[in-house]
């Protein structure tokens, strides 16, 4: 068996070679943020005295709690309705099969591989008709309409699993189709239900071309979008957007540590099913 | 997609009317998914055969917007890099996360491993703005990886990454193969626990060594994750919008343009909806044909 613990060992240096390389970008955003304002510090070098209030004027002059609050509000428009209509839409191609839900999946399928470029140049004029250019809503409405393709196939593959017995006895006891899903079928997709709601608040939370193209105040879009804008700001002070690109990836970072395990196994799944 | 079952037929049978109401429970995503997707979708298309500054009157041009497409060096050249950057995107990422996910499949269970699955899914959970300005950071004339060079003595090597004509593509291509590699390996890894030890073992017994082992059970059995991990790379090579946005906005000269940021530029600053449009159907497209056989080949055989 030593042909096995040689191979153990060599993987264990390949993957610590990996996660050196997957780290060392973060550690020099750190170490970069400490350095005085307005210096181009060099590489990985730990600075003489720390500049901490960095992280504080990164924090002020990035309107730091403004734009949490506006992507918290994005976040609060867009996962929940989604979800809602997600599962609603899961449950009536997956469970009910409806008449004609094959030709009906196989349109929200297609979706799925949509880039959002794609059709972001109407969406703009649609935006602008609306009235709804420079608000929340100009964000939220769409991504709703975006993530729908894959809320649907993600809840549709959980309701396929679920055995037709069980809304046959609810049916027997008199429940009506609501009553089927709400009491019976949404407690039981409720794995399925966190995963998904863990892959939307990310995308969410990351969105950034639709911000930049129909949000154009940093303070009502989502933090990518307004991390977009604080490069274009400060982008020649180098440690104040080093310190304000690690406060945008805090909160993030913060629920990603506490949820982990959830997060890794929703997105392997979400690839996969994507 | 498993197979309609018959008791849910007879049941539908019975309530006739009860079978269309169940579209109530499909409407709400139906109508977001109508309206926010598949309308502008029909737009581009529409659009894309006028020309239109987005303000003033529109003139029918028929296809000209895709002759311009396929002639215009400029315009064309977007859709090369795009093609480019999917050696980065896909082949390394894939490449890489098979031969570190076989190479630690031993240590799968161990504590390394789990704090590795952490670690490598950190660049998943960035923005990938945030993503752009680490790397832009990293590759500038005084950032870490001409430093890198320097201590080992290949100063000649060094420069701008991002603003050379010749490194600045393959430099981004490198940001999102960081992106990607994590993700990609765990994907396989995933997939490779999922393969019978039993296979590994009768292996070793027959004296198959680690590549042919790779080469006979691993590959085979991996076909589906595979088939995965090179979809999600594709559509983010092809779709990449927020790297090049960061880290290059298209430059230095249009040596790093890429259709999503070309689409962008054509219709937000240049003003020319139809050649925007024109771009991102032909985009869309492009996604389509790569991604639909890929899925065929590593479905079907399943």
């Amino acid at each position: 068996m030593i042909v096995k613990r040689r191979e153990a060992l060599i993987g264990r240096l390949l993957l610590v070679l990996l996660m050196a390389v997957t780290v060392i970008p973060f550690i020099s955003l750190f170490v970069t943020a400490l350095h005085p304002a307005g210096t181009y510090p060099s590489g990985l070098s730990w600075p003489e005295n720390p500049q901490w209030g960095n992280f504080a004027d990164a924090f002020r002059v990035a309107n730091m709690e403004k734009l949490l609050w506006s992507s918290f509000l994005i976040v609060l428009g867009v996962v929940p309705v989604s979800l809602l209509f997600g599962t609603m839409a899961g449950f009536a191609f997956g469970h009910l099969r409806i008449p004609g839900h094959r030709a009906g999946f196989v349109i929200f399928l297609l979706g799925l591989t949509l880039p959002f470029e794609g059709i972001i140049t109407p969406l703009y004029y649609q935006i602008r008709d609306l009235g709804l250019l420079n608000t929340r809503w100009a964000i939220i409405l769409p991504l709703i309409g975006l993530f729908m393709p894959f809320s649907v196939v993600w809840m549709r593959a959980h309701f396929v699993t679920m055995p037709d017995d069980l809304s046959e006895a609810a049916r027997i006891d008199g429940a009506n189709t609501w009553q089927l899903f709400r009491r019976v079928h949404v407690p039981l997709a409720m794995p399925a239900l966190s995963s998904l709601a863990i892959l939307l608040f990310l995308w969410t939370w990351n969105q950034f071309l639709l911000a930049i193209v129909l949000v154009d105040d940093p303070a009502k879009r989502t933090m990518a979008g307004a991390l977009g804008a604080f490069q274009g700001q400060w982008g020649t002070d180098i440690p104040l957007l080093c310190a304000g690109a690690l406060l945008i990836l805090v909160p993030t970072l913060a629920i990603f540590l506490a949820f982990q395990r959830r997060f890794v196994a929703a997105l392997l799944q979400g690839s996969i099913k994507g | 997609m498993p197979a309609p079952r018959t008791g849910r037929r007879a049941a539908r049978a019975r309530r006739p009317g009860a079978a269309w109401l169940g579209w109530l429970f499909a409407l709400p995503a139906v109508l977001m998914y109508a309206t926010f997707v598949l309308r502008p979708l029909l737009l581009t298309v529409q659009y894309s055969l006028y020309d239109w500054n987005g303000i003033g009157a529109s003139t029918w041009v028929g296809l000209d917007n895709y002759r311009r497409l396929l002639t215009d060096p400029e315009l064309s050249a977007t859709i090369l890099h795009a093609f480019e950057l999917i050696l980065f995107f896909s082949l390394i990422p894939v490449l890489l996360g098979l031969f570190v996910a076989a190479t630690i499949r031993g240590i799968a269970e161990s504590r390394l491993a789990t704090v590795a699955r952490t670690v490598l899914f950190l660049p998943q959970i960035i923005p990938l703005v945030a993503a752009g300005i680490m790397w832009s950071w990293l590759l500038s004339s005084t950032g870490l990886a001409n430093e890198l060079l320097s201590a080992v003595g290949l100063d000649s090597l060094t420069r701008a990454w991002l603003g050379d004509f010749g490194t600045a593509l393959p430099a981004v291509g490198i940001i999102g193969a960081w992106v990607l590699v994590g993700l990609c390996t765990l994907l396989l890894l995933a997939g490779m626990s999922k393969i019978d030890p039993a296979l590994y073992e009768a292996a070793r017994l027959d004296g198959a060594g680690p590549v042919r082992e790779f080469r006979s059970i691993t590959l085979p059995s991996l076909r589906q994750e595979i088939g995965v991990c090179v979809t999600v790379t594709v559509i983010a090579a092809l779709a990449s919008f927020d790297i090049v946005y960061i880290a290059t906005q298209g430059g230095p000269g249009n040596a790093t343009m890429v259709p999503g940021l070309e689409i962008y530029y054509l219709a937000f600053s240049e003003r020319e909806v139809g050649m925007a449009s024109a771009l991102a159907v032909a985009l869309v497209v492009l996604v389509l044909v790569c991604v639909l056989p890929i899925q065929r080949l590593t479905r079907e055989s399943r």
